[in-house]
Order: C-alpha cells, then structure tokens, then sequence
C-alpha cells in the first residue's frame, strides 16, 4: 500500500545567556585579547573560562590572558555539504593557546584544501597557528576569523 | 545487588525509513519479539524504563505516545533516561539495577528511535554542542570521530596504516552484517572499496559512518529468582556500569579513550576478567565510526595503546576470528541512535544465550556490549555470561 505523510519542522526560537563568564570571555575577544580561568587546585588554565573546574569541582578564580598563537593538537576538513550547517570545504582544529592547559576549537584558514591527499602537507599537527581577528568584532567567537599557520 | 540476567530481547527489522509503521509500532515490535522471547504477559513486567534522543524524530518525549507499545497503559511504573549515544545502554543500565536492588523483579529496557525521517541528523548533533564556543563550527558527531582519528594518525605517525585499518572495521561489519536479518545496511563492502569511497569529513569517509536507521529494540531484565522461574534461557549481567568524563574537545587526549579503559578495568575486576583477549568469547563495541573501534580494542584490553590496528591485520575480529568483534553488522550497518546501544546489549545476550542465529560466534561463553555518547564523554559497558562466572583466564 502506499503511506500517507505529514511533514513537520521545528521552528522554535530561542535566546541563550552567556553568563557572567562566557560574557566576560567573548567581550575580551572585542579587544583582541584572549582569556582563560585558573582552577585553584589543580592549577591548570581552562579554555574555555567557566566557574567550575570539571577534573576537580572547585570553582575557579583568577582569570589569566593566554596568548593568541597556540599550537595545534588536532584536526578535520568538511568536505559534504550538511543541511544548515557552513560550506565546505571548510577546516576545523583544536588549538591549545600558548599559556592556557587546555585547547579550543575554531576554524583553520589560510591553507589550501581543495587536494585532501595533500592535507597533511598543508595542516600539520604539532606546528604553531596564530589566530586572525575579524575587522569588525562584536564578543563573539567569530571576532576571531580562524587561526593561520605561521612560517 | 542480586544476582540477575536477561530473559528475553527483541530487535525490530531495522532500516532507511520503515514507513509501514508509525513511531508506537515500530517500538511494538522489539517489545513483542522480546516478551515472546521470554513467554511472559505484559503484567508480568514490573518496570519499563524507556529511552530515546527526542530531537532525531521531531517528536518531543515520544514515551508518551509509544506507551502503547509498551504497557504504560496497564497503569506500570515508566521511567525515562537518555544519555546521547549511551542512551540504549544508559537504559539498559538502569533496568539493571533496578531489577538487582530488589525493587522490582521484571524490569524492561525499551528504545525506538526514527533516525531516517529526520532530513539531516548532523544538524540535530551540532545543537547538541556548547553554543557559543563550539556550534558555529558545524561539529556533530563525524567532526568529533574525525578528531580522534586525525590524533590517531598523528601519535601512530602512518596515517596510511590508519586508514587501511579503518577500511578493513568498515568492511569487516559490512558484511558480516548480511548474516543479521535485523540489520539495516545489507551491502558486502571490500577493503578496496572502502579505500575508495568519497570524504565526508577528512579523515573520515561515507564508509567508515554509521547510516542513519529507525529501529528499535526491548531488553527484558530479571532478578534470579524470576530468571529460573521464568525462562531457561539466560544472559547472567556479570557485571555493568557507566562512566563520565569532561565535556570539552580540548581538555581530552583525544588518540586515547582513557575514560574507556577506566570503566573497563572497574568492570572486569566486578566480573573477575583478568585476560579479556581470552575470558570474552565476542563483543560488541560501539562502531559508531571505524576508527572507534580501534581505540575501543585497546580501551577495553584486546590491544594495548596505539596497536589496535594489529589486530585488524592479523584477523582476530574478524567474525571467523578467535574473538569476533561486531558479529551483528555493528553501529556501522544500523543506528537508530537513543536505541543503538540497547540493541548492542540484545546482540551480547543473543550471543551468550546461543540465539544469534547466522551471526552466532561458535560457542560463545561470555560476551561484552559498548556504547559512547556525549561529546566522546560517556561509555557504558557490560559483560553477560551463560555461566554465573567467567571461565579461567
């Protein structure tokens, strides 16, 4: 027999708070500055900066600025196109900022994809990347373009 | 905790878009399988513990109307649990425990989920993302598992050997999963073949991903004293338990699964595993994507760290090998989400019960089921036994 459909979509909009400390992170990125949290116990420096620590569950105190140049830890290219989700071929890496214990993620800009056989050439784990900052910035995590390998 | 073992499961058929039933019968058919199974009457189950990821069927909390299928109509206690892709095994879990505490006797596991009428599952994972740090970066779960196999690559230095080693986990559960009528994805895949398919998210290409499937599956959990009464045949839960670990992409080692391989040594030492290569007879590991599977094997003991590809060259998962990993066909050939990881559970007691039919591992004694979820950050894990103990390492 042939089924009788319904098609449905969710549109539901929504508004979500940064809070005190994403807040307070994505206002530094305006000044082109980066900043992360120290945990008082285990001393490390998280990135992204939040109240609590989750290897220890102790709240966090001092913030400290970590650098923009960081090196990459790992690493992966969108070749397919997903629906509602930004164009390929686009590259995504984890950076772990000089100065900071932990890594973020952003985009990768500056190399060639368009041969993947030739990727590993091009974006190298272990090697320094800078991070490029938009012209216009608004406390976001976009007023950092990508984050570019240096010579 | 009581002793306790499964009784009975079901599995419904699995695939792209079983458009014959609607979201309640789909769930009716593993509940069916499995109360037959076990020759037990809906009111002889104390307890249903039910799980999904609502958001992959545009159906918010669709235990509501899945109660159906399910006995919630017969005025029974029903709980909900969902922990991403651990979401089957989470629930699982939970029937477990409460049919060890001695609350109940009869606890049913119960999942469905329709991943197939869902236009792009990617977009529904990347909302499952921190928002203002990581969503605007498009990474759902492809993006995650191609973190890990680029670190993979990276520690091992021969992204080559990687990539072969993926291939051959793809083509492994590919077809193996022809042996299992349950299976969604029913295509024999060559190494070659997987070699040669199209980048989805560099390094990971269409065929070392899982499909998008609707399935659904029902485990039935009971105490001793209801397992003897009720039925002969019996998967005995040696041991269970879960594990969690920090949500962020950057505080993680993301070449290892260290928070695996924790759960692991806590689980065997329950279940008096010392040799896992040799105590457990198969397993299935949540082969979501293909390089999991390899850090899986050293996780869970089979390999140790960063020679899971061995393993692969060697042919000792393969399904005619001495211990077969994913004799169902795997997360590789079928995953309907929330329910994936109760179906690896099912697959586990199909296995140790000697009721797995064409995908039956010879003589299997003891079996292990796995499921991740979360942002690579939760691991359930659970060994089942024909016998009330392992066999001597």
């Amino acid at each position: 027999m042939s089924y009788l459909y319904i098609p449905a979509k969710w549109d539901v909009e929504f508004l979500h708070s940064a809070g005190e400390f994403t807040t307070r992170f994505l206002q530094n990125l305006k000044e082109k500055k980066i900043y992360g949290v120290r945990c008082p116990r285990c001393n490390r420096v998280l990135l992204p900066p939040r109240r609590v620590c989750d290897r220890c569950f102790v709240e966090t105190t001092d913030w400290v600025e970590v650098s923009d140049v960081g090196t990459l830890q790992s690493f992966c290219v969108v070749y397919r196109k997903f629906w509602g989700l930004p164009d390929p071929p686009y590259a995504i890496g984890v950076f772990k900022l000089d100065g900071s214990d932990e890594a973020l993620v952003h985009f990768i800009g500056g190399v060639d994809l368009t041969d993947p056989t030739k990727l590993e050439e091009v974006v190298k784990i272990g090697r320094k990347f800078r991070a490029v900052w938009a012209e216009e910035r608004r406390g976001h995590i976009l007023d950092i373009k990508y984050f570019e390998p240096m010579n | 905790m009581n002793r306790t073992a499964i009784i009975g499961v079901g599995i419904s058929r699995c695939g792209h878009r079983r458009d014959d039933v609607t979201h309640p019968e789909l769930v009716y058919e593993a509940v069916r399988e499995a109360l037959d199974m076990a020759g037990l009457w809906i009111d002889e189950v104390d307890c249903i513990v039910y799980g999904t990821m609502d958001p992959f069927d545009g159906i918010l909390a669709p235990e509501k109307w899945d109660g159906e299928a399910m006995g919630v109509g017969r005025l029974k206690p029903m709980i909900k649990v969902t922990t991403g892709g651990t979401t089957g095994m989470s629930i699982a879990l939970t029937a477990y425990t409460l049919a060890s505490s001695g609350l109940f006797d009869v606890v049913m596991a119960v999942s469905g989920q329709r991943v197939s009428e869902n236009v792009e599952a990617q977009k529904v994972l990347n909302l499952a993302v921190d928002p203002f740090h990581d969503r605007p970066f498009g990474i759902g779960a492809i993006a995650a598992a191609a973190f890990q196999a680029s670190s993979y690559m990276h520690r091992l230095g021969d992204s080559r050997r990687v990539e072969e080693a993926m291939a051959m986990v793809s083509s492994k559960n590919r077809t193996v999963a022809l042996r299992n009528p349950k299976a969604h994805l029913k295509r024999p895949l060559t190494v070659e073949e997987a070699l040669r398919s199209p980048l989805l998210i560099w390094p990971i290409k269409y065929s070392d991903s899982c499909p998008s499937s609707d399935g659904s599956a029902a485990v039935i959990f009971a105490s001793e004293r209801a397992a003897k009464r009720i039925s002969d045949r019996r998967a005995w839960v040696l041991a269970a338990d879960t594990i969690s670990d920090s949500y962020y992409w950057g505080s993680k080692d993301l070449s290892v699964w260290d928070s695996l391989a924790i759960l692991a040594r806590r689980v065997y030492k329950r279940a008096g595993i010392t040799d896992p290569r040799r105590q457990i007879d198969t397993a299935e590991l949540y082969d979501a994507f293909s390089i999991q599977e390899i850090l899986e094997y050293e996780a869970v003991g089979f390999a140790e760290k960063y020679k899971g590809t061995e393993l692969l060259f060697e042919g000792l998962t393969d399904f005619h090998g001495d211990l077969p990993v994913n004799a169902s066909g795997g997360v590789l050939s079928t995953n309907p989400i929330g329910a994936t990881g109760l179906i690896k559970t099912a697959e586990a007691a199909l296995q140790v019960m000697g009721a797995a039919g064409e995908h039956q591992v010879p003589d299997a004694q003891t079996s292990i089921a796995h499921a991740w979820g979360g942002a690579l950050q939760f691991h359930t894990l659970i060994v089942l036994s024909s016998e009330i103990g392992v066999k001597r390492p």
